[in-house]
């Protein structure tokens, strides 16, 4: 058993941001991950981090980025959030920078900003096209500066959670069983407060730009648990994935000035944002593109092309040296000679653990931050570069709440109810170990990823919502018997695969249950029976919360503080 | 760790080689490296036929196997896009990594080892504790001595030029193909090694850096710039082209001058 004040899960930026803001309280603190926190998928982030310095345009302030940021959103974002989040960008970013951060410099050395879609202002910090990859290794740099632990390669089974039959106020989140990956064996894992920060949950669809380990586990693990799931149904789309594998071509690439063209060679996006074209958010663009194929003006295979050849050649090069290099080795396209075949892919989950501005879940002792936490911020739509910018304010917010209500509640050790947890994860692993398999896994997995990317997409409508819901259910009845074929636990990814596609299947079908509840279109929900958006009935937030039936639904409002609905125009 | 240093596999024929569908041409040879070394003496290597298509990676063919033929590989992943430095592996003799290699360009046959040198922990996957444990001895975050972090109202200026000096050391992955490649360390596992060389020389030509008497001890150590001999192995595995030996070489001029210079 190992024993900490604050254990986080998760060494993404999140989790690692958390985890700095923990000890700077002077709290024990420990990071447990998949991966080693370098290799989480924060460091796949290219464009940049919003924040407004106003270095490239002076004109532009906190409030110009909460009110872009609450209309990107749709008016679904809970504004007192989005007003902490814009007001604390700066010096979050500021801070990255003190501590390493290799920012891209304008010429007198401040920090240079580029153009994002939906922001109004220039106000997105980067790093070349490797942004979360220079901030992902200063993050952990701060960490081990500060010793904290870090168990890598942990793959966590259960969320444990104490239970007192006689008062079920007293449930609380204490620690966690994992899986040593390398060693292969069950450990627990003891805190007076647990961060969960596992990201986004991308691989439950096929056509997508997140990594393999972007499974949503660690929302699963919550759910499961008790805590509410917040606004599912709101997936984004990014409309610039390489078409053939979904590798992530960077908003940056039309922020440096790529031009959108339809198999005519026309820059379509003039028939549906006219005034912010290819920068328009990317809602907008995706469905853009996404009607553009439907109808007929696509690239056989279903693509179109972001051309940058008249960027030229050495902008290209300063600017945008990792596209040009994914385009090269995954697409073998020269952005500079051609231009790169383009389609729209499953990219970020707006959704999550529902929380407040701290982080502060509805199951006591439990955070969340990043990618797997709802704050909201992002409400229907998330503006690109808000992400990295939600890690580090929300992550060292809830890192800071999590140290707080550890000193204010130690809790003496309960070792009962970890060796019960152990011996329920034990008997699943041998359950998948016994008897003939009846269903294949990968099977499995690929029927969910198609009805994903097929009926829950881009554009939605009650009948292949209906489908996909039916399709989910009948995969989650078949899930029972799947088998693993190798017992060992030492780097079993059979065994890590088969627990991830029982997260995933949960979570598909809170997705895909809020989006045919929710009939109206809002941000990333695009609904083609309802098209419109809906303030009377739907300006709220859906929550799911787990029951042995399935996800019962339930609505909260929004909070709205100054800026009231209006039209979404571009 | 509980892994052991490398064996040399005995070349044993497939025994659970799966049957594909008899299709055309395209059918390539996988010779995977199978060793779990707590639990076998010896490794061997298992032989699966692949079907390939434009645009296959090395990594694509694993996740296929793994999923449809072999569940008990073991492979180490995630981003398949080159920039988690997960997948480095040998690659018919080659470190590279394994999402950013196209199977076409290999040959009928394709032999996938663990990292040249390094302990392994079950099949593809290396034990990467002692290059981490590397990376930790150069002090391996900005130190600054002078200037107030609290202040958050505004950056530390840099300019691009200054900014520019350590634009390649900064796309490190950590992957470990250079480790893998360097012919010093497979003598020596404690020569700190191409990659945290080159990250202390991001850290000591950071223009906002103040670190470089924590870095210099090491640096300049037994284990340090002086075992290189300048053998480009690791600049040739590396696959984000950090020109490593240059940062050596830019490492030992900053040590003789802090030499001189006291500073
Ligand atoms: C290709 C790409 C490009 C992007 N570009 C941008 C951009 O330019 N700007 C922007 O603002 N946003 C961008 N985003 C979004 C942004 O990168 C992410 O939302 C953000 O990095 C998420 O950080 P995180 O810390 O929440 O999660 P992650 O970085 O995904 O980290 C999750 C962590 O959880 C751990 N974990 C997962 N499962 C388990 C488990 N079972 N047990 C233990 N640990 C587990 C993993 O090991 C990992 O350390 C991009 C996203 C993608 C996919
Ligand atoms: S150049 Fe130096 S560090 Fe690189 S492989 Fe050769 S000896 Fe090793
Ligand atoms: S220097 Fe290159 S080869 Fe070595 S770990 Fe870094 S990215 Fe990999
Ligand atoms: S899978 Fe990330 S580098 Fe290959």
């Amino acid at each position: 058993m190992y024993t900490h004040q604050i254990l986080v899960v998760g060494g993404g930026l999140a989790g690692c941001r958390a985890a700095v803001a923990a000890a700077d309280l002077g709290a024990n603190v420990a990071i447990l991950s998949r991966v080693h926190p370098v290799r989480s998928h924060s460091g796949a982030a290219q464009g940049g981090i919003n924040g407004a310095l106003g270095t490239a345009d002076p004109k532009d302030s906190p409030e110009a980025h909460t009110y872009f940021t609450i209309k990107g959103s749709d008016f679904l974002a809970d504004q007192d959030a989005v007003q902490t989040m814009c007001q604390e960008a700066p010096s979050r970013i500021i801070e990255m920078e003190h501590w390493g951060a290799p920012f891209s410099r304008m010429e007198d050395g401040r920090i240079a900003q580029r153009p994002f879609g939906g922001a109004g202002f220039p106000r997105t910090c980067f790093s070349a096209d490797k942004t979360g990859h220079v901030l992902m290794h200063t993050l952990f740099e701060q960490c081990l500066k500060r010793q904290v632990q870090v168990y890598e390669e942990r793959h966590i089974l259960s969320l444990v959670v104490d239970q007192d039959p006689k008062n079920p106020a007293a449930r609380r989140a204490r620690g966690v069983i994992a899986l040593h990956m390398t060693e292969g064996k069950l450990e627990s894992y003891r805190a007076d407060a647990v961060i969960m920060a596992t990201g986004g949950a991308g691989r439950i669809y096929r056509k997508t730009t997140n990594a393999h380990v972007n499974t949503g586990i660690g929302m699963a693990l919550a759910y499961w648990k008790g805590a509410p799931l917040e606004d599912m149904e709101f997936v984004q789309f990014h409309p610039t994935g390489l078409f053939g594998t979904n590798i992530l071509i960077s908003e940056g690439a039309r922020a440096e000035g790529g031009y959108l063209k339809n198999k005519d060679g026309e820059r379509f996006m003039k028939r549906y944002a006219e005034k912010f074209m290819e920068l328009a958010p990317r809602d907008i663009v995706a469905r853009a593109i996404a009607t553009e194929i439907n109808e007929g003006r696509g690239y056989p295979g279903g693509y179109v092309h972001l051309d940058l050849t008249h960027v030229g050649r050495e902008r290209i090069e300063e600017r945008l040296p990792g596209i040009r290099d994914l385009s090269i080795n995954f697409a073998g396209v020269d952005p500079v000679e051609a231009p790169i075949p383009i389609q729209p892919s499953h990219h970020y989950t707006m959704g999550g653990i529902a929380c407040d501005i701290n982080g502060t879940t509805p199951l006591p002792g439990l955070y969340a931050c990043g990618e797997t936490a709802c704050v909201s911020v992002h409400g229907a739509n998330r503006l690109g570069g808000n992400s990295l910018l939600e890690t580090v304010v929300f992550g060292a917010r809830a890192g800071a709440a999590a140290a707080q209500y550890a000193k204010a509640n130690p809790t003496e050790a309960n070792g009962k109810i970890f060796d019960a947890e152990t011996q329920a994860a034990e008997k699943k692993i041998r359950g998948l170990g016994q008897g003939e398999a009846t269903e294949d896994y990968a099977a499995i997995k690929t029927e969910m990823g198609n009805t994903m990317d097929d009926q829950v997409q881009v554009f939605r409508n009650e009948k292949d919502l209906r489908r996909a819901l039916d399709k989910i259910r009948e995969l989650k009845g078949r899930f029972p018997g799947v088998r693993l074929r190798r017992k060992g636990l030492r780097y079993n990814l059979d065994l890590i695969h088969i627990l991830e596609l029982e997260a995933m299947l949960d979570l598909a079908e809170v997705i895909t249950l809020g989006a045919l509840a929710r009939t109206e279109s809002r941000g990333s929900h695009s609904r083609t029976d309802h098209p419109t958006r809906d303030d009377t009935h739907w300006l709220k937030h859906t929550l799911a919360t787990h029951t042995p039936q399935g996800p019962k639904l339930d609505y909260k409002p929004v909070t709205i503080t100054q800026w009231k609905p209006e039209a979404r125009v571009y | 760790m509980a892994a052991e240093t490398q064996a040399k596999p005995a070349e044993t024929q497939p025994t659970a080689a799966p049957a594909m569908q008899a299709s055309t041409q395209a059918i390539v040879t996988f010779k995977i490296y199978r060793h779990e070394p707590t639990v076998e003496k010896t490794p061997h290597f298992q032989t699966y036929p692949v079907e390939t298509r434009p645009g296959l990676t090395v990594l694509d063919a694993l996740i296929h196997l793994l999923d449809t033929q072999d569940g008990s590989l073991a492979v180490r992943y995630s981003c398949r896009h080159a920039v988690c430095g997960s997948c480095a592996m040998d690659i018919n003799g080659k470190n590279m990594l394994a999402c950013q290699t196209q199977v076409a360009r290999l040959g009928p046959e394709v032999t996938l080892r663990p990292l040249t040198g390094l302990p392994v922990v079950r099949d593809l996957v290396c034990d990467m504790t002692n290059f981490f444990r590397k990376y930790n001895l150069i002090t391996p975050y900005l130190v600054n001595k002078t200037k107030d972090e609290k202040d958050l109202t505004r950056e530390w200026l840099q300019s691009p030029r200054d900014r520019k000096k350590i634009d390649h050391e900064i796309g490190c992955i950590m992957c470990g193909c250079c480790e893998g490649a360097c012919p010093v360390l497979w003598t020596d596992e404690n020569y700190l090694g191409p990659s945290a060389i080159a990250k202390a020389w991001r850290f000591i030509a950071d223009t906002r850096d103040e670190g470089i008497q924590e870095r210099i001890g090491i640096l300049d150590s037994q284990y340090g710039v002086w075992r290189c001999h300048t053998a480009f192995g690791c600049v040739e595995a590396c696959p984000k082209n950090i020109p490593l030996t240059e940062s050596i070489e830019k490492a030992r001029r900053r040590i003789i001058r802090y030499r001189l210079r006291g500073k």
